[in-house]
């Protein structure tokens, strides 16, 4: 399932100030966490995504760093509070450096 | 059996006492299965109540099915959705060019599978079926059993029918296939010599180790399985299932396979198409 | 005058001697996971005693299966720029990392997380919050994990 795009659901796109939205995201990735074997009983390297980055409008407003522990196709859910209207971008970072983004875009008045 | 080991034997008796017994575990913590189910559709069926296996499973386990969004066999709905409408093969055309919409198109079509086909004379599942448009169709390479697209689009498939009953149809043609399933059913095989329905029938809502076993039904496959965290085909599962016994599986797509998907359909006929869903 | 708390010191009255017991008779190849979760918790805390309360774990009594736990994190906290939860660290101690995840809070965020976790074995999953005064504040959760039968 490598090349699915992340789901990002956002209960509501538009909030008041201090309003709350709820932030659900799923992402297709093994998240081969290095403690695995092969068939030949070699230790499969670690392949994870580590980073979990949800910003606005630049700023990192939630993040996570994510071990071996995190089960295959990273799900999150979370709350926030934003500020600002604008663009909000998630960004996972795999172990060998390459990225998966998504953007929303949502107003706050 | 006098080839089987003794010790082999006892395992086999110990594992269904476990079953039989009650699990360390308290009984209130065991999830409520009874009265979630359907009435059978025929006078033979072998239950009282028609039963998914998503009310086997634990309130978490339920609660991450439950929320199309949770649950995270929808990566595989999606990816089918876009394989739907990807130009594939010599002919250059996808399978929308010739079904167009399959959320019209498909709607209820896979819920009746296997299904006969004619031209071959044996019956299909929809993994074979959706081979046959590629070969056919599309003159494109088949998927292999397993791969990540050929789940992927059965799931889509299976997903376009969500809710809706089972709809296996077993006369006619189909009759033989039925009794070659039935009969696969409750052969004992392996080293355990258990048969499917020494536990999908005879004890299913007991635990066999810490398993607590279901009816094997069919109607969520391809499920996504918390231990493999991916999606899981039946048949995938029926070696798996195999295996467990410590017999030597058939093939995936084997008729001897196909013939038992028939058999296990009919047995959960009337449930609703849940795939993707959430399975341990 | 307290002098340097040890690890094991912090976190049994972080989070009650269920756990330090369960550390204690801890051994064998379990001892790395615990010697990295020293150094975690340590680089956490920043010295700080951490303090059961505020921070709520939940996850299931008994998994399905190890391989995909359902997990939510909650702290108490006003989440406004004078006070707020700045990271959230969950550590299962008998996996063969200790380490799970960490979420990094802000003023616009809430402190509530939820993901999905691997757990190798029946085990005590810790939950650690450092506020942004940095305090920190704990919790513990023992999860059952089944092996064996044919979902295991």
């Amino acid at each position: 399932m490598a090349d699915v795009k992340p789901r990002i659901k956002l209960d509501k796109k538009e909030v008041a100030k201090g309003g709350v939205i709820e932030v659900k995201t799923l992402v297709s990735h093994t998240m081969e966490s290095g403690q695995r074997k092969d068939k030949d009983g070699k230790t499969i390297p670690r392949k994870i995504l580590n980073t979990f980055n949800c910003d606005l409008n630049g700023k990192t407003i939630f993040s996570a760093n994510m071990e071996g522990a995190v089960s295959a196709n990273p799900y999150f859910q979370f709350k926030i509070k934003p500020a600002e209207s604008g663009t909000l971008t998630f960004t996972w970072i795999d172990d060998d450096g390459s990225k998966i983004q998504a953007t929303e875009q949502i107003k706050v008045s | 059996m006098p080839s089987v080991p003794l010790r082999v034997a006892l395992a086999a008796a110990a594992i269904l006492v476990c079953a039989a017994a009650p699990h360390a575990q308290d009984a209130s913590e065991r999830p409520a299965w009874q009265g979630h189910g359907i009435k059978p559709q025929s006078p033979d069926s072998p239950f009282e109540e028609v039963v998914s296996g998503l009310y086997f499973r634990s309130k978490e386990t339920q609660a991450m099915q439950a929320d199309d969004f949770n649950n995270p066999g929808f990566l595989a709905v999606e990816q089918g959705q876009e394989l739907w409408s990807k130009a594939d093969g010599a002919a250059g055309k996808s399978c929308a060019s010739c079904h167009n919409e399959a959320a019209t198109s498909m709607k209820g079509v896979a819920a009746a599978y296997p299904k006969w086909n004619e031209r071959l004379g044996k019956p299909v599942n929809l993994e074979q079926r959706i081979n046959l448009c590629r070969s056919g169709a599309l003159k494109a390479e088949p998927w292999a059993f397993g791969t990540p697209e050929l789940t992927a689009m059965t799931t889509y498939l299976r997903n376009q029918s969500s809710g809706m009953p089972g709809a296996v149809t077993v006369d006619g043609p189909m009759t033989p296939w039925f009794e070659r399933g039935k009969a696969l059913y409750y052969q004992r095989n392996g080293q355990l010599d258990l048969a499917c329905a020494s536990c999908h029938q005879s004890n299913h809502g007991k635990y066999l180790r810490a398993d607590f076993l279901s009816q094997g039904q069919s109607n969520g496959f391809p499920v996504y399985r918390l231990r493999d965290q991916r999606l899981v085909p039946l048949h995938e599962r029926m070696e798996g299932c195999m295996q467990d016994v410590r017999a030597t599986p058939y093939a995936p797509l084997s008729d001897e396979f196909v013939a038992l998907e028939t058999y296990v359909a009919w047995r959960g006929l009337g449930l609703p198409v849940e795939t993707p869903a959430v399975r341990n | 005058m307290r002098h340097a708390i040890n690890r094991r010191h912090a976190l049994a009255l972080a989070t009650g001697a269920v756990v330090a017991t369960t550390l204690a008779l801890r051994a064998g190849p379990a001892h790395a996971a615990k010697n990295a979760s020293d150094e975690a918790i340590k680089a956490f805390t920043r010295g700080k005693e951490p303090v059961r309360g505020k921070v709520r774990l939940e996850l299931p009594e008994i998994a399905e299966n190890g391989n995909t736990v359902p997990m939510t994190v909650t702290v108490e906290a006003p989440m406004t720029e004078e006070s707020f939860v700045e990271e959230v660290m969950i550590l299962a101690e008998g996996n063969p990392n200790p380490g799970v995840i960490s979420f990094r809070f802000t003023p616009s965020s809430v402190a509530e997380a939820n993901t999905r976790i691997r757990l190798a074995e029946t085990q005590n999953v810790i939950a650690l919050a450092r506020m942004n005064d940095g305090s920190v504040f704990s919790d513990v959760k023992q999860v059952k994990v089944t092996i064996g039968g044919c979902g295991g």
